[in-house]
């Protein structure tokens, strides 16, 4: 079984992030960026399914602006065995719509024939939390999202979910698209042998154009600003005055 | 002419800054408080070290290690240099190089087991009467039919407490030279158990809490030919061939260390607030910053030009020795300047300052004083012109 694993680049999470000027976005010109987390968790468990002989290659897609090959580096460093990089963007703050990288994944999807796609439950820049459910409906395949555990056995596979309140368990049949989350794994290291092995695996480069998507906006953001800074507190004298404040406030 | 790095670097620089960080900062609090690296702490980050390739990194590949170039390595060495000196010298070993230059048996006896992890190597040159002037050393070694038989004592020994074998270097007689008698040094393998071998508990010590010096005195150590690394005589030969970077490798962790105490000293510039403004404002402290960066940024590039030209095989004497002196001063520098500007904060072991404030003073002594780096690049100015 092939396991095709989406990746995008994002601002690295340890950064302040700034808003611009202009409000359109955050500030991202010579900002440190890195493999959304989400999608390193994903690109962990594609390589742990191979390592346990439940996979046979692993297989990393890109879609954005050309710099995002090094996110793909360091896929194939962790492990995967050849890259997509399908440049879509020419600046780094144009970002590509979760439908438009919907479009691109169900193209490649079909081009590929995997076994699985395997995709972090949302990247950390927008949040959208979209990408994996389109990508399921645009193929028909079914879908599991937020997995802490991924069991796969034959042609299917039992994925633990984590939901509001609890986790629910659901199986679904293969080939299927499953979201992962926080507690799945805990990636690896690239390795310094992986990292230099990495340099000769194949990257493969593509534009949109090859899978006839367009990928022209359809959303307008229309202000982007810095959430509110917290207010100064206030002291509570005794025990009895904080639960009092707090029945006010209708907290407890 | 680039200076950019290449994607394989960039990738060994985040792999290593990220296990640092993870792997090697939770360990530091313990190694300060104690003066004391625990077997157990060290055997499990050993592992992972392992596991992540980045133990004896620099050792080439066709002896088992990653073969980092030069340049590489010292990015390396970089992000090693931020964490507790203890740890990453221990927990992410690099063996010495000069072990490459032994047989293929003294190689397969030591080397092999250092880059496996399962022993660790020390170098004895220092002696009390010998620091500066090594080749002083009183230490030696005379021969007795085809057996050597060694005398002296060294100090001052790097982690030899728990070294497997000691890389010794000994006087080994005298020469006549142009330029008056030498004596000749010649370097040996000597195993820990060896007969007439003490390894004593060295001196405490301000710097680098967690790495020990040990006193190691030989006591007729008898050692068959087959012990001598490289040629009899040719001990400092072997030396200068395989020791060349450590110079700039003092120095590369220096530009880690210097990083860490900045990232602090800009945050608390930025968000410590006094008379109504941050401090960083006051030009006092804001030009502080600046220094502190253009100081960082000199030594940075100094450091990596002379382990690029290492690989080129262009670099001099006078390269590494002004990169290693404008490393470690620029540390002392920039320690000293972030706990100023933390104020009696910045001497409190919560954040790690007074620590690296601690530990840059050694590094402007080991691996040769900043007197001795400015000798060679003087001389190396001088001499030409026969002076």
């Amino acid at each position: 079984m092939k396991v095709l694993v989406p990746v995008k680049r994002v601002i690295d999470y340890n950064v302040k992030v700034r808003v611009r000027a202009d409000g359109s976005g955050v500030d991202l010109a010579n900002v440190k960026m890195s493999m959304n987390p989400f999608d390193e968790i994903a690109v962990e468990e594609a390589i742990r399914l191979k390592e346990a002989g439940k996979a046979g290659e692993v297989v990393a897609v890109s879609i954005g602006i050309r710099q995002a090959q090094e996110t793909l580096r360091t896929a194939l460093a962790m492990g995967a065995d050849r890259a997509i990089l399908v440049v879509a963007a020419e600046d780094v703050h144009q970002d590509i719509e979760p439908l438009a990288v919907a479009k691109i994944l169900a193209a490649v999807a079909r081009e590929e024939q995997p076994g699985l796609i395997l995709c972090g439950k949302q990247a950390i820049d927008n949040d959208m939390n979209a990408t994996a459910q389109m990508t399921a409906a645009l193929l028909g395949w079914a879908q599991a999202t937020f997995a802490s555990e991924i069991v796969v056995d034959g042609d299917q596979a039992t994925v633990t979910r984590e939901v509001d309140g609890g986790l629910q368990v659901v199986r679904v049949g293969l080939p299927a698209v499953i979201s992962v989350d926080l507690r799945l794994n805990e990636p690896r290291y690239a390795s310094l042998p992986n990292i230099m092995k990495a340099k000769k695996k194949p990257l493969e480069e593509k534009t949109p154009a090859d899978y006839g998507v367009d990928v022209s906006p359809r959303l307008e953001v229309l202000r982007t600003t810095e959430p509110p800074s917290r207010k100064a507190g206030v002291m509570a004298k005794s025990v009895d005055e904080l639960v009092d404040m707090l029945k006010s406030a209708g907290v407890v | 002419m680039h200076f950019g790095l290449t994607d394989e670097q960039k990738l060994i620089v985040e792999t290593t800054r990220s296990f640092v960080e993870n792997e090697l900062y939770p360990h530091e609090a313990e190694v300060e408080r104690t003066g004391h690296l625990r077997r157990e702490v060290i055997e499990e980050v050993k592992a992972k070290a392992i596991a992540a390739g980045l133990y004896a990194a620099n050792i080439p590949e066709e002896y088992g290690g990653a073969g980092l170039d030069t340049l590489t390595w010292l990015l390396y060495e970089k992000e090693l240099g931020r964490a507790n000196y203890a740890l990453h010298w221990t927990c992410v070993a690099r063996p010495s190089n000069i072990l490459c230059a032994g047989t293929p048996e003294q190689r397969e006896k030591y080397l092999a087991p250092c880059v496996r992890g399962e022993t660790w190597d020390c170098l004895a040159m220092t002696e009390p009467g010998a620091g500066s002037d090594l080749r002083g050393m009183k230490a030696s070694a005379r021969q007795d039919g085809t057996d050597w038989v060694l005398n002296g004592t060294k100090h001052f020994i790097s982690h030899a407490d728990i070294a497997g074998f000691v890389i010794a270097f000994m006087a080994s007689g005298e020469e006549e030279t142009p330029r008056g008698r030498k004596k000749r040094i010649t370097a040996f393998f000597v195993d820990r158990d060896t007969p007439g071998l003490t390894i004593r508990e060295g001196y405490r010590n301000v710097s680098h809490r967690g790495y020990t010096n040990s006193i190691i005195e030989f006591d007729d150590v008898r050692l068959p030919a087959e012990q001598v690394l490289g040629e009899p005589h040719k001990g400092f030969e072997v030396a200068n061939d395989w020791l060349g970077a450590t110079r700039l490798q003092v120095g590369a962790t220096c530009l880690g260390r210097a990083e860490r105490a900045f990232a602090h000293a800009v945050e608390w510039a930025a968000t410590r607030t006094q008379f109504g403004q941050p401090i960083g404002r006051f030009q006092g402290v804001g030009f502080k910053l600046a220094d502190m960066a253009v100081e960082m940024k000199a030594a940075e590039l100094m450091i990596l030009e002379a382990g690029w030209k290492f690989d080129q095989g262009t670099v001099t004497d006078a390269d590494m020795a002004a990169a290693k002196l404008k490393a470690t001063e620029m540390l002392a520098m920039v320690a000293d300047e972030a706990i100023q500007i933390h104020g009696g904060m910045g001497l409190m072991d919560e954040l790690p300052l007074e620590r690296i404030w601690r530990d840059a003073r050694v590094e402007r002594i080991w691996e040769g004083t900043s007197e001795i780096q400015r000798h060679i690049i003087s001389r190396a100015l001088l001499r030409p012109f026969g002076a």
